[in-house]
């Protein structure tokens, strides 16, 4: 199984949710955060001149899905999330040892 | 003899300016950070307090009490003695003695609050009460004396100022510098990000500002007729150019913002208190555009220089109360306002070298004495906050409470 990372920015959920959803995934962990990449943050208007913002607000949507649905899943969040511009964020892509459903106490692949 | 109408005007008045100091906590919290927004609106309501029970025992007697020599009052009306519901027409023939001196209380009550903007994020709170306490003595009730009080020498000299553009903004926005430099900068200025909090908060203080200017400016009419309405007008266009210009000047650089157009908005509003009752609603305009102009490049200028007067009270009040009295001195017409004088562009050089001399004196003035009782309070009480006080945040360290 894999654990699939996407920081995107905040008015693309809609847009990744239905990617996903067309997918088959419906279950997914959404957490705002703040953070930055090579731009540093950006540059907003002051009373006169400008201060900078370093940390930006975005979302992170966490999704575990089967190994060999892996591919297909990030390519879906790429674009859907992609705008072109920079900010569109990243996905970071990881190994899950074991899943356990709470209520039933299934584990493994059946729980996702 | 009492006139009603000229009374209910200036007790309503009183309110609108009373309301300013509020407003001024919200325009001024929520461009600190977050950890810092409490404590700034606190810097200005604690301020209404205080200063409201300092007035009443011994600041309007030295402010405007029985003249000692042109620079004081002396301390005939201590506790009030003597201040009744009777008029006492050389200040205001219309209205209770009383109402008088809560309409000037009023106006006692924002100017400390005004400098708070110079040193949000970093003060020790009780250096604060101490340092406010000993400033409203010792530079606003002196130069609220010369230029206000019956026999105050800058009101025998002929100045003019209206509402107080010099007593208030000058002596403000000039304090404020020299008490930045007493306190220092803020850890990390220039290196740390400072994000404003609450943008939306300053501007719903910067606009309830300029609803209780119409009492601040119209109100230093005394009455209610012809006078306090060209004040209003002034004001209100005064404020509305300044923004205006503001957001033309910024949306050239880059974008006009929300904050920048407040900012402007209190930039006018400052520049036309000592002219609006003696300047016609064109000449308010002027006032607008140029104070825009003069504060919004001083800010650009100190952040050049890296200079933390954070809130930039010097820019806003100090330059927009002096560029206006200097205005006052060039714009005024007798023939709105039999009281006032002519200015240098309707005649009158002479005017205009008494704004100017007002303008130095209160200047030097204010800044040598703020300096030395900011010195003075530093040693004796610890004017800054400590460091780790500063790193959490003042709202936590000092008033153990949280936003949000």
């Amino acid at each position: 199984m894999k654990k699939i990372e996407a920081i995107i920015r905040v008015e693309k959920l809609e847009e990744v949710k239905n990617a996903l959803e067309e997918k088959g995934i419906i279950g997914m962990t959404v957490t705002e955060v703040k953070g930055r990449g090579t731009q540093k943050g950006i540059l907003l208007e002051w009373r006169a001149g400008e201060y900078r913002v370093e940390f930006l607000p975005k979302l992170k949507v966490e999704v575990v899905v089967k190994e060999s649905d892996a591919d297909a899943v990030v390519k879906a969040i790429a674009d859907a999330a992609r705008t072109g511009r920079a900010g569109d964020g990243k996905i970071f892509i990881s190994t899950i040892e074991a899943v356990v459903r709470v209520r039933t106490g299934e584990s493994g692949q059946t729980a996702l | 003899m009492i006139n009603s109408g000229d009374t209910a005007w200036v007790l309503i008045s009183t309110a609108l300016v009373i309301l300013m100091t509020p407003a001024l906590g919200f325009f001024y919290g929520g461009m600190v950070r977050k950890k810092n927004l409490l404590s700034t609106i606190m810097l200005s309501i604690t301020m209404l307090a205080m200063i409201s029970v300092q007035w009443i025992l011994y600041g309007y007697t030295i402010a405007f009490g029985p003249d000692r020599g042109g620079i004081i009052g002396g301390l005939d009306w201590l506790g009030l003695a003597h201040v009744t519901g009777a008029p006492y027409a050389a200040y205001a023939p219309g209205i209770p003695h009383l109402a008088f001196m809560m309409f000037q209380l009023a106006f006692a009550v924002i100017t400390p609050a005004l400098i708070t903007g110079a040193f949000v994020e970093r003060i020790n709170f009780s250096g604060f009460l101490v340092f406010t306490l000993l400033w409203s003595t010792f530079v606003y009730a002196p130069v609220a004396h010369w230029v206000w009080g019956i026999g105050g020498w800058m009101r025998n000299m002929g100045v003019l100022d209206f509402a107080g553009g010099a007593v208030v903004h000058i002596t403000a926005g000039i304090s404020a510098l020299a008490v930045a430099l007493v306190i220092g900068k803020r850890k990390g200025y220039g290196k740390v990000p400072m994000e404003p909090s609450n943008i939306p908060l300053t501007v719903l203080g910067a606009f309830l500002l300029w609803f209780g200017w119409f009492g601040f400016n119209g109100g230093s009419a005394l009455s209610a007729g012809a006078i306090a309405t060209q004040a209003i007008v002034a004001t209100n266009a005064a404020g509305a150019a300044a923004a205006l210009t503001w957001m033309i000047i910024s949306w050239s650089h880059k974008r006009p913002s929300a904050l920048g157009f407040s900012t402007g908005a209190i930039a006018g509003l400052a520049a036309v208190t000592p002219a609006s009752g003696f300047v016609s609603p064109l000449s308010a305009l002027m006032i607008g555009v140029v104070a825009a102009i003069f504060s919004y490049y001083m800010i650009i200028f100190r952040m050049k220089i890296g200079f933390d007067e954070s809130l930039d009270v010097f820019a806003c009040h100090g330059i927009g109360g002096m560029w206006g009295i200097i205005a006052t001195g060039l714009f005024a017409e007798k023939a709105l306002n039999p009281a006032g004088a002519n200015g240098l562009f309707f005649g009158n050089i002479t005017q205009f070298k008494i704004q100017l001399i007002a303008v130095a004196v209160i200047a030097i003035f204010s800044f040598a004495a703020t300096y030395i009782l900011a010195k003075i309070v530093d040693t004796m009480f610890l004017l800054r906050a400590k460091d780790n006080e500063e790193d959490v945040g003042l709202d936590i360290a000092q008033h153990g409470e949280s936003v949000y």
